[in-house]
């Protein structure tokens, strides 16, 4: 599930120790916005989030993984 | 489609009513669910004599608390009441998440052998009700007083005084303490006009409980959108006696009382189950709060279970942890009613279970914030994480349908920490539950650790460390009184030939060395026991 092209590989195996927490803060930070201001802080959060991957590569990876995950990629069951 | 009665107690008046002044007991215990009673059999099996107060007389309306995780089935079987739950309950380890019709992923919430009690098991509440009354009755010091309402409580400078309510009307009772354990609604939460603060969801939800025949398995079953709820989710576990139990998510504008209506309720569950062939047994339309009391000890009077702390279903923390409440009360309150712990061990019960109730809301709140959004953002938020799990690892994790009840570990002023110079890998750190694991005994019968260490402060050595033990600490030798015969033990607690661990009465891990001396040993069973000044 790794894509490959670049000189790093896109890490889709959960990284952060307690994703719920992290998944939490993220819902936190749009408490009491409206829509718009939702769609704008996201869009910030997401240059912030790509400076910090500080490769190109990658960003065009984890791009790619998100407009498949669009588009009904079959779900792959973990056993 | 109101529940049935399943178990009817009769009201017998009590000689304290015809007392000519108030009759003072050490404790009462207010509300006789899962919580109350298991606190009542610990206390009476601790031999502190007990009066349990109850406003029903009857025990069996709906499933109500369903799911009993692994550390609950371990308490109960130290107080001698989970073989009957284990023979009638439905024992479960899987759990499926589903979106539309596709299989998201699966988990194994007990995917290695080698303990006596099983991950979960599904049991209607009243079964276990009954299982702890009728094990109560076995105790001579313990009572139990059924439509016994308390209708008004005054503080004393050592205790409180109750007014309680029955057919033949109202008495006075006193008690050194006073433990309320009535539930989410609790009476004694409102006499002593505490507020109870936290988060209300909006999403209204269905639950039900239908008798049919289905080949399923036993596994717990959530669906993100099904095809037969649209939009929605829904949530499916098995329970005995054929009947299943079904949570469909209503959303925030549904009407509660219509909802609840067989012309409402029927096409729904035979869209789910897809026929005709069944019969709902209980239904109720419920909201769910996240919320507790800013403290659980008020001099005289502690809290425990849903009357301290509210929690949504998804995760099984309510009558778990409630149930963990009532274990690691018990043997405080024992030692402080029998003078051999100061008054002030009571602090770690509030210090211990607040944090403990935190973590359960904080999961609860995490569940429930991914299972009904509340705003157009959180919903995407959700179905990204949907989409991604699809395909991801990443995304699968961060799909939340419940995160299943597993014991704190307590952060407390009555562990020891490890000492200087002693590297610990893994095992068990203080304030952890003790796991259980296989053992056997000097006869060859083979048996459990969790059985051998019981409810008793004890000194679990691997070997023989030959140090002599302070008063009212039993000693384990791993190897000598008992057999580690597949390792199981030793692994577990990540113990080396020679080292020792201090176990509580809740079986709660408060100390280890891997060269334990008397006088250390000494001292954490102090600390434990509440005789120490240090992190109070």
């Amino acid at each position: 599930m790794t894509e490959t092209q670049g000189p790093h590989r896109l890490e889709t195996k959960a990284r952060l120790p307690d994703p719920d927490a992290a998944y939490r803060m993220l819902v936190e930070a749009h408490r009491g916005l409206s829509d718009e201001e939702s769609a704008a802080l996201n869009t910030r959060l997401v240059l912030i989030l790509a400076n910090q991957v500080g490769d190109a590569s990658l960003l065009a990876d984890a791009i790619a993984l998100a407009r498949r995950a669009d588009d009904g990629a079959p779900a792959q069951p973990s056993g | 489609m109101a529940g049935r009665a399943l178990y009817q107690f009769a009201y017998r008046r009590s000689p304290d009513q015809d007392a000519p002044l108030p009759v003072r007991r050490p404790v009462v215990v207010v509300g006789a669910g899962p919580v109350g009673l298991v606190l009542a059999i610990d206390l009476a099996g601790r031999g502190v004599p007990v009066v349990v107060l109850d406003d029903s007389d009857r025990i069996g309306e709906g499933s109500r608390g369903l799911c009993y995780a692994k550390r609950t089935l371990e308490i109960l079987d130290r107080l001698g009441a989970a073989r009957p739950c284990l023979e009638k309950g439905v024992v479960w380890q899987v759990g499926k998440v589903f979106q539309g019709e596709e299989l998201l992923y699966a988990f194994d919430l007990l995917p290695e052998a080698g303990y006596a009690m099983p991950a979960f098991i599904n049991l209607q509440q009243f079964y276990l009700e009954y299982v702890l009354v009728s094990r109560l009755a076995s105790f001579g010091l313990a009572e139990l007083r059924w439509r016994n309402r308390v209708s008004a409580m005054e503080a004393l400078a050592d205790g409180v005084r109750l007014t309680v309510d029955t057919p033949d009307g109202p008495y006075a009772l006193e008690a050194d303490w006073v433990v309320a354990a009535d539930g989410a609604r609790s009476t004694m939460r409102a006499l002593a006009g505490l507020p109870f603060v936290g988060e209300a969801f909006e999403d209204r939800f269905l639950i039900a409980d239908v008798a049919m025949e289905a080949d399923m398995p036993a596994e717990r079953r959530f669906w993100f959108d099904p095809p037969f709820h649209a939009g929605r989710s829904a949530l499916l576990h098995k329970q005995p006696d054929g009947v299943w139990r079904i949570d469909l998510q209503l959303g925030p504008d549904a009407d509660p009382e219509a909802e609840r209506q067989p012309d409402r309720v029927i096409p729904r569950i035979r869209r789910m189950v897809g026929h005709d062939r069944f019969r709902v047994e209980w239904v109720s339309v419920y909201t769910f709060q996240c919320r507790r009391i800013a403290r659980f000890v008020r001099d005289r009077l502690i809290f425990a279970g849903d009357a301290a702390h509210q929690v949504s279903p998804f995760g099984a923390r309510g009558a778990n942890s409630g149930i963990q409440d009532a274990e690691n009360l018990a043997w405080k309150l024992a030692r402080v009613v029998q003078g051999r712990s100061p008054a002030s061990l009571l602090a770690s019960y509030d210090a211990e279970r607040s944090a403990a109730a935190d973590e359960n809301i904080a999961h609860s709140t995490r569940s429930t914030d991914f299972i009904a959004p509340r705003t157009p953002q959180e919903k995407r938020f959700r179905d990204a994480a949907l989409a991604l799990a699809r395909c991801t690892d990443l995304g699968r994790r961060m799909v939340n349908s419940g995160r299943l009840s597993t014991p704190s570990s307590y952060r407390t002023a009555l562990s020891t920490p490890d000492a200087d110079g002693e590297t610990w890998t893994g095992g068990c750190t203080p304030g952890s539950p003790l796991p259980d694991a296989p053992i056997s005994w000097r006869d060859g019968r083979t048996g459990w650790l969790l059985e051998a260490v019981g409810g008793d402060e004890v000194l679990i050595e691997m070997g023989e460390t030959g140090i002599a033990l302070p008063e009212g600490v039993r000693r384990l030798r791993i190897g000598i009184d008992v057999h580690d015969d597949q390792g199981l033990v030793a692994a577990r607690l990540g113990a080396p030939a020679g080292a020792a661990l201090l176990v509580r009465p809740d079986q709660h891990v408060a100390a280890r060395w891997k060269r334990p001396e008397a006088a250390a040993v000494a001292a954490a069973s102090r600390r434990l026991n509440g005789w120490t000044e240090a992190g109070a």
